[in-house]
């Protein structure tokens, strides 16, 4: 009696030799994280020819594009006199804080995954793991999953100051020095955020509350952004003098962030100039992030992870469903009924869903705010060139938004399934009819939305009727097909085993969905070029005419949209049918 | 009800099963056993339409799962050995939504679902979200589940797991019940004791290849295990009937 299961453990002689083992290092702890990809990459051998083959082609044309956009703009930059290179400076200040944004937003977010849900956690805080080992495990992984489409991001920007600054092979070096720290800074805050916020408030509420600390933080960003009106730099004249614009200019946009410290270190070393301050601020303030980190872990994290353990919030969370919503749905069979209020409620209730429906509202009431901006209503005759360009810009970038809207909420349709996949596959309902469920309840709201979207920019833009007719005709192709496109890749793409739904649109497959829903967006405006190019023209010349050409090319859209639509479509039944799913 | 004709799945060169020929009565209990990997749920999970067999065919109910799967899965509910469901719909919204996917709603569906709730003693927590729920709960939600079309066929794995020792007996009494009244059930389970005290026949599965097929009688018959437990006969004919030494486990 009094000798208890570990001392009586430990008495027979097998206690002794565990607590005699070194403890596991930083890689053994992320072990598993690697074998996994490295297994999973095994497992999709047969197909990994084509995979790499679409990522070299969507990545290579991604990176191409980015690279000779910047390129030009910094060598016209560059050629200006005095305040070229001071501009140059300033747009790598604004994109690191933007990268620095967005780095701080998806390690906030990822955060509560790796350090408190991740499901291997078990494992590992029952093993023999130092405290500290583990938090350095934690915030690589969570590093890694945060920065990695921010480093793709920035190869081609960083590149293309190298290039244009006569950088030098050893830029490379610089860059990742200044790269590097900029990513642990906004790691280890996340965390140290999260941890914190575990230990205050309730569990289960507290993705609640990241997700809306983080939306609220990207909101304000980008608004503040847009408001600041970066695009006036390039317009001097707006300045009362030449002094007050080059004060501006000479500024740093926040110098007490280390974007800038990072901006600066990277523009010393194009400039020649010998300052170690920015490096040395960079590198120490990311050292003491860490280390403070650290502290806040070693201190609340048992605490927070037994409390993001406990059960979730008491509140009654069923709600009577409206008779409005129950007449509307009536005239459906019961299977189409029940799969579309199915996939509703999971969206709603889901708060890593309603951030992102927030971010998207974000996203357009800027690009509204943007339009309203452009130059076509000002009275002004206009250049062809320019009135056209407005229009397909705002083509595209309606385009754009829908695209992004289809890659959040429609290509993750699928993979929201996972491991309840057992019960739709047992059910007597076909893959048809789930897939036209997804598809019509992704498709149909972003239908109403796009139509609403374009009519709105084309009644700012003061569009001819003509080219509104034009525009709504097109988004709706482009919308049917690119609910398809995200529904279709998302079918052959699936990430069933992902522990955060916002972090399934950054998956491959979406990457890939995103740039081909890009070319698409590309293929149809060269297709439209031509005819409403040449009904601006007639117009502008008063005489009548032109609108065969916008019916034919319209018509041309519409089969290629079918196309795009049909496709898609096929392809993920056929991958659905064909699905071995094992939980 | 269930019929097996040659039924193989393999994975790569792994042959998880190895043509299985079985046939299920109307109105009978068989128990699935096997050890680990032996490939129960691999099994199951083609007969509930889940996974496409390499070679042979499935029937449930005189439907082939694979070319009228609509007619099979229609007459057919799978309990999974694990309780996976959405974690955002609540109990009562989760089996109307099951109930909806077998093309079945309105009044009739509300009492039923109201019957099996209470029945599995969830009737408090049916519009609490289902991420509040036990393992057990959970268990209890799918049961209902895949009672709530009126099914003649059941395809259960492993259902004891999670569940009470009450919950346990009463889920015995309901598959008894449920084949006495004509229906079917083909359940796996690791509970020999179980599978001894309920099921009318068994199947021992090893290696993807059933080693033996029938009445317990019969099977002692066919291993030659007179008077012998279901555990020795399981031990026997699946290995690790000897004892083994444990020194390289506990050992210095």
């Amino acid at each position: 009696m009094g000798c208890s299961v570990t001392e009586g453990w430990r008495a027979s002689g097998l206690g002794p030799q565990a607590a005699a083992l070194p403890g596991p290092g930083i890689l053994r702890v992320l072990e598993p994280k690697w074998r996994t990809a490295r297994a999973r990459i095994r497992q999709e051998r047969d197909g990994i020819g084509g995979k790499l083959l679409l990522l070299f082609l969507v990545g290579g044309g991604f990176w191409s594009g980015t690279y000779v956009l910047m390129e030009r703009v910094l060598r016209y930059l560059k050629a200006t006199p005095e305040v070229g290179p001071l501009i140059a400076s300033k747009i790598l200040g604004v994109a690191l804080l933007s990268f620095l944004s967005l780095l701080l937003l998806s390690n906030l977010i990822t955060a509560l995954s790796s350090f408190f849900l991740a499901r291997d956690l078990d494992l590992l805080l029952s093993a023999p793991i130092d405290w500290l080992r583990l938090y350095l495990a934690k915030l690589g992984e969570n590093m890694l999953h945060s920065s990695w489409m921010v480093v793709v991001m920035a190869v081609p920007v960083f590149t293309a100051y190298g290039v244009v600054f006569d950088g030098g092979p050893l830029f490379a070096l610089v860059a990742a020095a200044a790269l590097f720290p900029l990513l642990v800074v906004p790691a280890a805050i996340g965390a140290a955020t999260t941890t914190i916020l575990v230990n205050v408030f309730p569990a289960r509420r507290i993705r609640d509350l990241l997700t809306i600390i983080a939306v609220l933080a990207a909101a304000a960003f980008v608004l503040a952004l847009r408001l600041a009106r970066p695009e006036q730099l390039a317009r001097p004249e707006g300045f009362r003098s030449l002094v007050d614009f080059l004060t501006v200019l000479q500024a740093p946009t926040s110098p007490l962030l280390p974007s800038q410290w990072a901006a600066d270190m990277m523009m010393n070393w194009f400039t020649r100039v010998a300052d170690p301050l920015p490096i040395v601020l960079l590198w120490t303030t990311a050292a003491a992030v860490v280390v403070g980190g650290a502290w806040v872990h070693q201190r609340l994290y048992t605490n927070g992870f037994t409390r993001a353990q406990e059960g979730g919030d008491t509140r009654g969370a069923a709600r009577v469903q409206s008779p409005v919503i129950t007449l509307l749905l009536s005239p459906l069979r019961p299977q189409q009924r029940e799969l579309f209020l199915k996939d509703v409620r999971v969206f709603f209730r889901d708060s890593t869903q309603w951030g992102q429906l927030i971010l998207i509202a974000v996203l357009l009431v800027v690009y509204l705010f943007n339009i309203s901006a452009l130059p076509l209503n000002t009275g002004e005759r206009l250049p062809l060139f320019v009135t056209v360009m407005v229009i397909f810009l705002n083509l595209g970038l309606t385009g754009f938004v829908l695209a992004s809207i289809a890659v959040r909420f429609i290509f993750p349709a699928v993979s929201l399934e996972g491991r309840q996949l057992w019960l739709l596959r047992s059910s007597p309902l076909d893959m048809r009819g789930l897939l036209r469920s997804k598809y019509w309840t992704g498709t149909l709201p972003l239908l109403v939305l796009a139509v609403v979207l374009m009519i709105l920019t084309s009644v700012s833009l003061k569009a001819p009727p003509a080219v509104v007719a034009l525009s709504v005709g097109t988004i709706i192709c482009i919308t049917a097909a690119l609910g398809a496109i995200a529904l279709g890749y998302g079918a052959v793409y699936p990430q069933f085993e992902t522990e955060n739904v916002a972090q399934i649109p950054t998956s491959f497959g979406g990457l890939v969905c995103m740039m081909t829903i890009v070319g698409l967006l590309g293929l149809i405006i060269a297709i439209e070029a031509g005819p409403v190019s040449e009904y601006i023209q007639l117009q502008q010349a008063g005489q009548p005419g032109g609108t065969t050409g916008l019916m034919v090319g319209l018509g041309i859209v519409a089969v290629v949209c079918a196309v795009a639509t049909w496709l898609p479509l096929r392809v993920a039944m056929r991958k659905l049918e064909q699905m071995d799913f094992e939980p | 009800m269930i019929r097996l004709t040659d039924l193989t799945k393999r994975y790569g060169r792994f042959t998880a099963v190895d043509g299985i020929g079985l046939e299920v009565p109307k109105g009978e209990l068989f128990g699935f056993l096997g050890p680990n990997g032996a490939g129960k749920t691999t099994t199951l999970r083609m007969i509930a339409g889940i996974l496409q067999p390499t070679a042979g065919t499935v029937e449930v109910a005189g439907h082939d799962i694979q070319k009228d799967p609509v007619a099979a899965k229609a007459r057919l509910g799978f309990i999974p050995d694990r309780p996976y469901v959405y974690e955002k719909l609540t109990g009562a919204e989760f089996l109307r939504f099951v109930a909806g996917l077998y093309d079945q709603g309105g009044a009739g569906v509300e009492s039923r679902m109201d019957e099996l709730l209470a029945l599995f003693e969830l009737s408090d927590w049916k519009d609490q979200l289902v991420e509040k729920y036990s393992h057990g709960m959970r268990q209890k939600l799918i049961i209902s589940s895949a009672l709530v079309h009126r099914p003649d066929v059941i395809v259960v794995d492993e259902p004891m797991v999670g569940l009470d020792p009450k919950g346990q007996s009463f889920l015995k009494d309901l598959f008894r019940q449920f084949c006495d009244r004509g229906g079917t059930v083909l359940m796996s389970t690791h509970t020999l004791e179980i599978a001894e005290a309920v099921c009318d026949r068994i199947a021992i599965i090893q290696r993807g290849k059933l080693a033996a097929v029938g009445t317990m009688a019969e099977v002692r018959q066919q291993t030659e295990s007179h008077g012998q437990s279901l555990e020795q006969v399981f031990l026997k004919l699946t290995g690790g009937a000897e004892l083994r030494s444990l020194d390289g486990v506990f050992g210095d």
